[in-house]
């Protein structure tokens, strides 16, 4: 067993070899010729800088949405396909309350448009004055709501549709997962219809724009304010696995189920906390991108979601660390993709990248440290 | 990987003889040709019945049974190409939809009129070769992208190959809708993809088309090009019509000799993708389906298989995309979004993976009653109730709610049966994963060697007859 598992290691670096040594070949043609842009000004250093940040808000999202998935994904072994209308819920939930706190509750507009987040053009953010600085008290209300709403909702389908099914295997929870992601997108569309809202006052959020070099590069309030939630809710995420009873019982099981189940760690428990942290992050960070991009949709969630898988994948399954990293990366990969290729394929590029690593170390970055 | 799946690989040899039957509540059908045939005959009754009963007038009513033929032959079509990835092979392919895309827009580019030479003021042209020359070059496009999607992911868990392939579809939208490709000069032509406005796709008819080719063997017997389309689909079929629907009855005969085209097609689909599943090559497909290290060790080489599989399975796919989005005139890129992989999954999993039969007979429900279904429901109520107007927002439905009038919220759902019939095939999709994950006809257990190994079943043992 172990000498032809070595076997078959051995051969696998041997077939991975060249495909690794053409990546990194790949990878240095590219950085070469961004130089060259730089130094031909072709691309300004203040630019890049902007889409550098850009890139690294965009992982912040997708690694905080992420952790989640990376946890359900390595403890109950399954894709969840329904992860991203998860963050559609989050997000939709939580504007429905700030919308609502911020329009005083019917004060400054119908309640029902405040409440459907302005269905149909009725009611803008923009015209309510949503930012961080403006209505700090609804933001906050409204991020709270999205958590828990988000962690319910997971609880209530874990519950109804994964549970009854959890022994069929992964791929049957999958194609279920499916089946939740539509029925949840479908029914968020039908109240809340397909039209793209603006949700902040984007105007009047405080910046700085520091000079670079040769331009400027602003810096929100909201940007701040993304790194603080992100940043804050990962370092927590850190303390719950490394330091609590919790996070060891989770770590275990995401090793080995039937092993932490005999050694008397309450599986059923532990998955249910599984979902409230995954729910909440997620929750969370859909009303956080919303926050920070300005706009809000009914396909939003399910753009993210690839880019959330490719992250996780990235990072290794079941590794929350690996997650947040591969986050970053996948944004990095989708906001400076521009550089090089056209923009209409920048998206297209952070899935070719996932590929790739699917390819190349189908194992993720971070694979046999997963959360530890 | 193979631990998760061999816990629970003895179910298989408990299967009692009883479940072989063709039951489908409580009703015993002689075989499962008898029961797609009921089925088909009970929907199309249903749709005639719908449509007489709100006085549906004679044009209307044909133009729902024909468009309701075209859906059952394409998701029909589809679940089987399907079948042959899922059912078959155990490849988990969601990514159906970027298949169809690249059928239909290659077919397109190839066979569109030369730039300006169109009957459109197109703003790329074509290669404008024949459409047949088209369709060939679409499938092996989409054939290629199969392989190139293959190549890295068949290695991989069938979870991966199901987030690989669900990319690469929206990689080939991201592609269609880019502006880079939307226009090109390719050899002195001026082709292109179109951007986001998409295609305009003037190669002609299809279905004259396909009359036309069909009618060669005519032609040289009569002398006269296209015989089979002038003389017989023209002058006498069309004509015929005529006398029922008196005033332009040629889209409606259409509508239903297209639909026959599709329907041929699909009895094509089934003898050989049935004719695939029993042959050697289909034998190692299950094999692959059910342990691929085991195959492996017989010494199969099952990424071969799993590749041949893969890129027949897509070049159908691309053949159906060119068929069902070929005949609309024109295709723009956000036609093709992961939801109609969606319904191709539901229609497979209702009729049960691994069976022709039940793939088509997946198609038929899923087409009949999940998808043209709620919108034929909403135009009867809609026609009964008089065309009313409905609100325009979830919230005018709500608001008189409170009032106790729920009039204008059943009139928005009605309105709004698109969206909901999303929803509700969601949870269909749900439900069937709870109460039936082998769908209708999944559940058979098929034979490995030529002649039955079970016991004769004149008196049952009492211990079930097996000696394992």
């Amino acid at each position: 067993m172990g000498a032809s598992e070595s076997v078959t290691r051995g051969r696998e670096l041997i077939v991975e070899k060249p495909m690794t040594a053409a990546l990194v070949f790949i990878g240095v043609v590219l950085l070469l010729d961004m130089l060259r842009q730089l130094l031909t000004g072709e691309l300004a250093i203040s630019g890049m800088l902007g889409l550098i940040k850009d890139g690294l808000m965009r992982g912040l999202v997708i690694g905080l949405a992420g952790i989640g998935l990376s946890m359900t994904y390595s403890i109950l072994n399954f894709a969840n396909f329904a992860h991203g209308d998860y963050i559609t819920a989050g997000a939709f939930s939580g504007w429905s309350v700030t919308y609502l706190i911020a329009g005083g509750f019917g004060a400054e507009a119908n309640i029902g448009s405040l409440a459907l987040v302005g269905a149909g053009g009725s009611v803008f953010g923009g015209a309510l004055g949503v930012n961080i600085v403006n209505t700090p008290l609804a933001v906050l209300a409204g991020l709270i709501v999205a958590g828990s709403l988000t962690i319910g909702l997971a609880l209530f389908i874990d519950r109804f549709m994964f549970k009854p099914i959890r022994d069929a295997g992964g791929i049957p929870l999958l194609i279920t997962s499916i089946g939740v992601a539509f029925a949840l997108r479908y029914l968020i569309l039908f109240v809340f219809d397909s039209s793209t809202r603006g949700t902040t006052d984007a105007g009047t959020v405080p910046d700085i724009r520091p000079l670079v070099l040769d331009g400027t590069v602003p810096l929100t309030l909201h940007d701040g304010f993304l790194v603080v939630v992100a940043g804050g809710l990962m370092l927590g995420v850190h303390f719950l696995l490394q330091r609590t009873k919790l996070g060891k019982a989770m770590r275990a099981m995401s090793d080995d189920e039937s092993l932490a189940r005999i050694t008397g760690i309450p599986t059923e428990r532990v998955i249910r906390s599984t979902w409230i942290i995954g729910g909440g992050l997620t929750g969370i960070a859909g009303y956080m991108f919303v926050l920070w991009k300005g706009t809000l949709s009914w396909n939003d969630g399910w753009l993210l979601l690839l880019l959330i898988f490719a992250a996780v994948i990235l990072g290794g399954i079941g590794s929350v660390y690996g997650a947040i990293l591969g986050g970053l990366v996948i944004g990095l990969t989708a906001s400076t993709a521009v550089i090089w290729i056209p923009s209409g394929f920048a998206r297209a590029a952070a899935f070719v990248v996932m590929i790739l690593v699917l390819v190349a170390r189908p194992q993720g970055l971070f694979s046999g440290r997963s959360t530890a | 990987m193979s631990e998760t799946d061999s816990g629970d690989e003895p179910k298989g040899y408990g299967q009692s003889e009883e479940e072989d039957q063709s039951v489908l509540f409580g009703i015993d059908f002689r075989n499962d040709k008898y029961m797609l045939l009921t089925l088909l005959v009970g929907v199309f009754a249903l749709y005639l019945i719908g449509g007489v009963v709100i006085g549906l007038p004679f044009r209307g009513l044909m133009n729902q049974l024909g468009q309701l033929s075209f859906w059952i032959a394409v998701f029909a079509m589809s679940a089987l190409a399907l079948n042959l990835h899922w059912g078959y092979t155990g490849l988990f392919n969601i990514g159906i939809v970027g298949f169809m895309a690249t059928g239909v827009y290659i077919t397109g580019v190839l066979s569109k009129p030369v730039f300006g030479s169109g009957t459109s003021a197109a703003e790329v042209g074509g290669f404008g070769l024949p459409l047949l020359v088209g369709i060939v070059g679409g499938m092996a496009a989409a054939a290629i992208l199969g392989l190139i999607a293959a190549l890295p992911a068949l290695r991989l868990r069938a979870d991966y190959l199901a987030i690989v392939t669900i990319a690469l579809s929206e990689i080939v939208r991201f592609s269609l809708l880019s502006d880079t490709l939307s226009s090109a000069d390719v050899a002195g032509y001026k082709v292109g993809l179109g951007g986001g406005d998409g295609v305009i796709l003037d190669y002609g008819d299809p279905l004259e088309v396909f009359v036309r080719t069909a009618s060669v063997p005519f032609d040289l017997v009569f002398g006269q090009s296209g015989w089979l389309w002038e003389e017989v689909y023209l002058g006498v079929l069309v004509e015929a019509v005529g006398s029922a629907i008196p005033n332009n009855p040629k889209p409606v005969v259409d509508n239903f000799a297209y639909a026959f085209v599709l329907l041929l097609v699909l009895g094509g689909f089934y003898v050989l993708i049935t004719r695939i599943g029993s042959s050697p090559f289909g034998r190692v497909l299950k094999a692959v389906r059910e342990d691929e290290d085991v195959t492996n060790a017989l010494g199969k080489n099952t990424n071969v298989f799993k590749i041949k599989s893969f890129m027949v399975g897509c070049a159908l796919m691309g053949l159906i995309g060119i068929l069902w989005f070929g005949t609309q005139g024109s295709v723009t890129p956000n036609t093709f979004r992961p939801r109609i992989t969606f319904y191709v999954w539901i229609a497979l999993i209702i009729g049960g993976s691994g069976s022709n039969t039940g793939s088509v007979m997946g198609g038929a429900i899923f087409a009949a009653f999940l998808f043209q279904g709620p919108r034929y429901f909403k135009n009867i109520v809609e026609t009964v109730l008089g065309n009313p107007e409905a609100p325009s927002s979830f919230g005018q439905a709500m608001a008189p709610l409170s009032g106790g009038d729920i009039f204008p919220m059943l009139l928005y759902t009605l309105d709004s049966i698109r969206q909901l019939q999303l929803f509700l095939m969601g949870v269909v999709l749900i439900w069937l994963m709870h109460r039936r994950p082998d769908g209708l006809l999944g559940h058979r257990k098929e034979s490995a060697s030529s002649i039955p190994l079970t016991r004769p079943t004149k008196k049952a043992a009492t211990d079930g007859g097996e000696d394992q």
